[in-house]
């Protein structure tokens, strides 16, 4: 009898068991590591609100590109945008979810955050290892009414490839020939000089141990850990400070609708207030999912973070996308998601 | 005369059977899991192989924008570091072995053969944040600039203690490995030691010897194997380290004739870069990597076995 009871309320348990793991879906991604503190977050928030959990591996770029190709997450999410050809080989689509920036950061004596000012040749030349002192006259030009000492300038760039790598490199070639010429845009590059820490933690505390230094992370490390920042001149001539208002106009000025599949570097934008060293993290999708459910469930969840999630954004320092673009890229899941000849967005 | 059951010498027969097969089947397992990643590393790393040739293990070049890769500099990190780490723990764990097993007062015995197991027991990535946060800016500000006034004025050595003192880079990445095999050299050396005859180590002191000849003379001939066994054991592990490594090493695909530069590992360019890495021949070249610290941990292998079997055989003629 015993026995027969006991077996029942296993039998109920499994039951249950089975009929949770129904209800609660589940939306996997995977890829970029950049974006997954405010993912984490929003997929908190959204769980409490809908019972729909996300199951986002943070394995980076290359591994998310890797795994939405081989199906077997629902998407996938880089920070580097794939090029438009790329894209239809693979029947993908492309849509920008969040926007970041990377800004430099010294360690100078006397050198309080924000007031030292550079340009991106000046800088692109600092990483090539072209100017070795602070004082150098190039940097003195930009910064008159500095008092700059006589230090070593030690370069510390990020070892471990990332977007925000892709974002530094990027800028620094279209600012400099040179820089373009002998090392490129990459997530890894050959660095000629400098020492290389891994992750913005590690850049953070090298640049902060030596005297001399000068690294870059992630617009949210340098604001939490009150970093010396410096300026930088963007396209337009103008000194711009890093902020959430410069990343977005950045973000603002780009010419999304003119692109194509979303194929645009936020890098060395133009308008006034565009902060130089600004990208989106991109999120991956089949445009005819295999599993229209599954795509539609994490749609919803986009759509929900783009709408109710900037204030969670803001708290983390990442910056939500402009309004348009938001109105542009729903439109595009309307005209570009097709399953069974039907759009598996239709905005409700 | 005990007379056997068949039926029991029957059952017998199977048990041993299955118990034969089981257990062959295990090890059997080892080399099918070997032989699969041996082929899996070997499969992934064809196309940049085939693409590079040999000059994949000669060029130092690592370039990922122009896909020009060579593995030089890994190798060379690789083995650098794991050679400091050799040469400052394997003395250091002889002398703890021979401490705890020979001179230790027996009420000090266990807390500091405790103190080695647990040592054993920390996981690398605290080593990496301990190297990264503590190590290194002792090393940076106190350490590095004396050695780089004295040992970097010496003739011939001096070139290996020049540069400025980062505090992090290939010296670093070794005293950090050092600290990390040591637990493991010195607990094998010590339960080898244990097991030298006391009646060995005894008649040596009964004939006069000192300590210093009982452990020269008994106990280190006697333990030769063993500690080899364990030596290999730490530079195994001193090879295929990744974590710590990655945080002190500095991360940076050159090869400088100072010690104190910033270099890489085999191991900690592929945590570095494999994650992001994007194109088949960027990552095919991670991939080979790994195959040449496959290669490179196998020749350390055969090479231990040759030596203890050179000793056995010495040891047979004496």
């Amino acid at each position: 009898m015993q026995v027969l009871n006991l077996k029942r309320i296993l039998y109920a348990a499994v039951a249950v068991m089975g009929v949770q793991l129904a209800s609660a879906a589940e939306i996997s991604g995977a890829g970029a590591t950049f974006p997954y503190p405010i993912y984490a977050k929003w997929a908190d928030a959204y769980k409490t609100l809908t019972g729909v959990g996300l199951n986002y591996q943070s394995i980076g770029s290359g591994g998310g590109i890797k795994q939405i190709k081989a199906k077997t997450v629902t998407f996938g999410a880089s920070d580097m945008p794939l090029k438009p050809d790329d894209l239809k080989a693979a029947g993908l689509l492309q849509f920008p979810m969040i926007i970041g920036g990377v800004v430099p950061v010294v360690n100078i004596k006397g050198i309080a955050a924000g007031q030292l000012h550079l340009d991106g040749t000046t800088l692109a030349s600092i990483y090539l290892g072209e100017i070795a002192k602070w004082n150098d006259a190039r940097i003195q030009k930009l910064n008159p009414k500095l008092q700059l000492p006589n230090t070593a300038i030690a370069p510390v760039y990020r070892s471990d490839g990332s977007g925000t790598n892709f974002l530094f490199t990027d800028y620094l070639s279209k600012e400099s020939a040179n820089f373009k010429d002998q090392i490129g845009a990459n997530t890894s590059v050959d660095w000629p000089v400098g020492i290389g820490a891994k992750g913005n933690e590690g850049v953070a505390n090298m640049t902060s141990q030596t005297d001399g230094a000068v690294g870059y992370v992630e617009y949210a490390y340098a604001k939490q850990n009150k970093m010396a920042y410096a300026s930088l001149t963007n396209k337009a001539g103008k000194t711009v400070a890093p902020s959430a208002e410069s990343f977005q106009a950045a973000a603002a000025n780009a010419d999304w609708a003119g692109s194509d599949s979303y194929y645009v570097l936020l890098t060395d934008q133009a308008g006034a207030g565009s902060w130089p060293i600004t990208g989106a993290s991109f999120i991956l999708v089949y445009r005819q999912p295999s599993d229209a459910d599954a795509l539609e469930t994490a749609l919803k969840f986009f759509a929900w973070a783009y709408k109710d999630g900037a204030k969670l954004a803001a708290d983390l320092d990442y910056v939500p996308l402009p309004a348009a673009l938001v109105a542009q890229v729903e439109k595009t899941w309307t005209t570009s998601i097709v399953a069974n000849g039907h759009p598996v967005w239709t905005g409700k | 005369m005990a007379i056997i059951d068949p039926r029991h010498a029957a059952k017998q027969l199977i048990y041993e059977k299955v118990f034969r097969s089981a257990t062959f089947a295990a090890a059997i397992l080892v080399l099918l899991i070997l032989g699969g990643v041996a082929l899996s590393l070997i499969l992934g790393a064809w196309p940049a192989l085939r693409h590079f040739g040999f000059g994949f293990v000669t060029r130092s070049v690592w370039n990922p924008v122009t896909e020009h890769f060579g593995a030089l500099a890994p190798i060379y990190g690789t083995v650098i570091t794991s050679l400091i780490a050799m040469a400052l723990a394997v003395p250091t764990a002889f002398g703890i072995a021979l401490f705890l097993t020979e001179l230790c007062p027996p009420a000090l015995k266990r807390p500091i053969g405790v103190a080695v197991e647990l040592l054993a027991a920390v996981p690398s990535i605290i080593f990496g944040i301990w190297g990264l946060f503590v190590l290194a800016p002792v090393l940076q500000r106190d350490v590095q600039p004396w050695m780089i006034a004295t040992l970097g004025e010496l003739p011939g050595i001096g070139s290996l203690f020049q540069g400025p003192p980062y505090g992090i880079g290939i010296f670093t990445a070794g005293l950090v490995l050092a600290i990390m095999v040591l637990p493991f050299i010195a607990a094998t050396m010590r339960d080898v030691f244990e097991t030298v005859p006391p009646m060995l180590k005894e008649s040596g002191y009964g004939l006069g010897a000192t300590t210093w000849e009982v452990i020269w003379n008994v106990i280190v001939p006697h333990s030769r194997a063993g500690m080899v066994g364990g030596i290999m054991l730490g530079l195994g592990r001193a090879l295929g380290e990744t974590m710590a490594v990655t945080f002190v090493i500095g991360n940076a695909h050159r090869i400088s004739s100072s010690l104190l530069a910033p270099g890489t590992t085999i191991s900690s360019a592929i945590a570095n870069e494999f994650t992001e890495a994007v194109g088949d021949l960027y990552t095919s070249s991670l991939i080979a990597l790994g195959l040449l610290l496959f290669i490179i941990t196998f020749i350390v292998i055969a090479l231990a076995q040759w030596m203890l079997s050179r000793l056995e055989r010495r040891a047979v003629r004496a």
